[in-house]
């Protein structure tokens, strides 16, 4: 009954991990054998590409910035909402839905509410007397005007964190209440320790997806260059503006699918490997979902 | 649509379900508050209510503006209006006759539809093996699952891309939907996750009776596994139906395989600047996810609240 699965697991990630590893001391292009080139493909990552490091720290930026700012809207958010009463499933709904929206049509979206021109944001932005800056297609603003996207779509971290807090038995909060404490020292002493799984487990999923972080940096960059992409592929504008939204997933898209260099790609997928290797290992030691319980 | 959510609460009977649907119980941090403090929890009230619809505010307008942008013309589009004039449907008109976003539906149809009925054929079985059989090696696979289901796809994608290409597959939306048939990962682990809050009694009595693993599976668990399973394939569903990276990789350069995901991506790079079909094209995309998720939202939450709390 497992069989598939095993199968599964041995085709689609134990061949492939060990393909790569092979494919990254190679010259390979898809349509010729791949030919052994020793350490070249690293020599190259670590010394001589040009763009790698720019983009690793695309990606840095969003495992460092946009995964914290995340989670702590959602705690923020969470809180708020487990106090309510009064229609609470609609407000639940209000600020989970947005999550299920399919990236590529939320991206399209912020693109068109932030774009320079006729963007409602700057339009709201002019009424106040502010000259509203170019968000998407400013260097210095495309990757913070991801991260406002990201907050939006923060919701499915936050019905989680929610779930977590309304799971603090309710005792807690009445002793420490009669001992005296203030609503923000049971924050700090209860809810937020008895939460630590749970936000344990919203941090590891959320620096493994931002570590893969490709779809809305690929979309934004496509749609905020306006440029025909329709026999270029969304390779062309990756980065825009200025390279400021390649992340070192596009950069692995562009060498290994755009160039067809798939022994560089598979070198730049090996390192990959390694650093979400090191998440994964600090996950399954540290995440109680991520071990295996006592079957019941 | 608040009524319906709340209509819910009865169902959800355990923390998962009560997350979306009114909660019966709340935790209240500041119970026996003393008189002299209830002005200031009057204050604490006022301002917490008015910070909930202020953020309610920013996340509902939007999708407001996306709306009222695809009823304007092409032209207004591109002023400082954020009102249409009228209400205009020439965008959705001009979408359904000069795009092909009916065979992007289809496309995208398929591509869910299909995942999701091999996801559930191979991972039920699985993620019930794992939460109720023990035998040598189940924590190895029970690992193995999670790194599978954490490893981003692109340390994978170079192999896997070779494979489909000897096969012949690429240019079609096959290589995402075949794997499914040797279980998806994330399924696995939420449907065993389920399977683990499923008491054993009953399994263990029909094997007394003399059923076999696949008859214990069929006719006792997943009657009472249906919210996970559920769960599971509501994900899925979704996750084929939103996903960009696997059709960009197998799939761009054969225009009649695109989902409607990448075929949005592509759009605007098109239409040059017309806004107002953009954003036509991005509220029919939107649709039906809202529309799915009203009628199994319960789903949705449960699956959600125990991929991250349960165990």
């Amino acid at each position: 009954m497992v069989g598939p699965m095993v199968a599964g697991l041995l085709v689609f990630y134990v061949y492939p991990l060990i393909a790569s590893v092979y494919f990254s001391f190679t010259s390979f292009d898809l349509f010729t054998a791949p030919a052994f080139t020793g350490f070249t493909n690293y020599i190259f990552l670590f010394t001589k590409d040009p763009l790698v490091g720019s983009a690793a720290l695309n990606t840095l930026f969003f495992v460092l910035i946009l995964t914290p700012i995340k989670i702590l809207t959602a705690l923020g958010v969470a809180g708020l909402l487990v106090r309510v009463k009064r229609a609470s499933g609609f407000w639940r709904t209000v600020f989970y839905l947005p999550a299920l929206v399919p990236p590529v049509a939320s991206v399209v979206a912020f693109v068109f509410l932030f774009n320079p021109g006729s963007g409602p944001v700057n339009v709201v932005l002019r009424f106040f007397g502010i000259d509203g800056p170019l968000w998407f297609n400013d260097p210095n603003l495309a990757k913070p005007s991801l991260v406002i996207l990201g907050i939006w779509v923060m919701g499915d971290i936050m019905i989680i964190l929610l779930a977590g807090m309304l799971d603090v038995p309710r005792e807690l909060y009445e002793a420490t209440a009669i001992d005296g404490a203030s609503g923000w020292q049971q924050v700090w002493y209860i809810t937020l320790p008895t939460m630590r799984p749970v936000i344990g487990f919203a941090a590891v999923t959320g620096v493994i997806a931002a570590l893969q972080y490709f779809t809305e940096a690929a979309v934004a960059s496509s749609v905020a260059s306006g440029r025909a992409s329709i026999g270029e592929g969304p390779g062309a504008t990756m980065g825009y503006p200025l390279g400021s939204l390649l992340t070192y997933t596009e950069w692995l898209y562009i060498r290994g699918f755009g160039n067809y260099q798939l022994g560089y790609a598979s070198a730049l997928a090996v390192v990959l490997f390694l650093v979400a290797g090191t998440v994964l290992m600090f996950a399954m030691r540290r995440v109680r979902a991520f071990t295996p319980e006592e079957t019941s | 649509m608040s009524e319906d959510v709340t209509g819910m609460a009865s169902a959800g009977a355990n923390i998962a379900g009560g997350v979306l649907t009114n909660a019966p119980e709340v935790p209240r941090p500041l119970v026996k508050r003393r008189k002299a403090r209830s002005v200031d929890g009057a204050l604490i009230w006022i301002a917490e209510n008015a910070l909930l619809l202020a953020l309610g505010v920013l996340f509902i307008v939007p999708v407001v503006f996306v709306i009222f942008t695809s009823f304007m013309s092409p032209a207004q589009a591109l002023t400082s209006d954020l009102i249409p004039h009228s209400l205009d449907w020439q965008n959705y008109s001009h979408i359904f006759n000069d795009v092909p976003v009916l065979t992007w539906f289809g496309n995208s149809a398929l591509y869910a539809v299909l995942a999701t009925a091999f996801m559930l054929i191979s991972s039920v079985p699985a993620g019930y093996v794992l939460a109720k059989i023990r035998f040598r090696g189940a924590n190895a696979i029970f690992y193995a699952i999670v790194i599978a289901m954490l490893l981003p796809p692109q340390v994978t994608a170079v192999p896997v891309y070779v494979l489909w290409t000897q096969l012949h597959l690429t240019g079609t939306l096959w290589p995402l939907i075949l794997p499914n048939l040797l279980g998806d990962a994330f399924s696995v682990f939420l449907l065993r996750q389920f399977f683990l809050t499923i008491p054993s009694d009953f399994a263990n009595a029909a094997r007394i009776d003399g059923c076999s693993e696949w008859a214990v599976l069929w006719r006792v668990m997943i009657p009472m596994a249906r919210p996970g399973i559920a769960a599971a394939g509501i994900f899925m569903f979704f996750q084929s139906w939103n996903d960009y990276y696997g059709p960009l990789l197998y799939a761009s350069e054969n225009q009649a395989a695109w989902p409607v995901s990448y075929g949005l991506a592509t759009f605007r790079g098109i239409h040059g600047t017309d806004w107002a079909s953009t954003m036509a094209l991005t509220v029919i995309v939107m649709l039906p996810v809202v529309v799915v998720f009203y009628f199994a939202q319960k789903a949705f939450v449960e699956g959600i609240a125990l991929s991250g709390v349960k165990g």
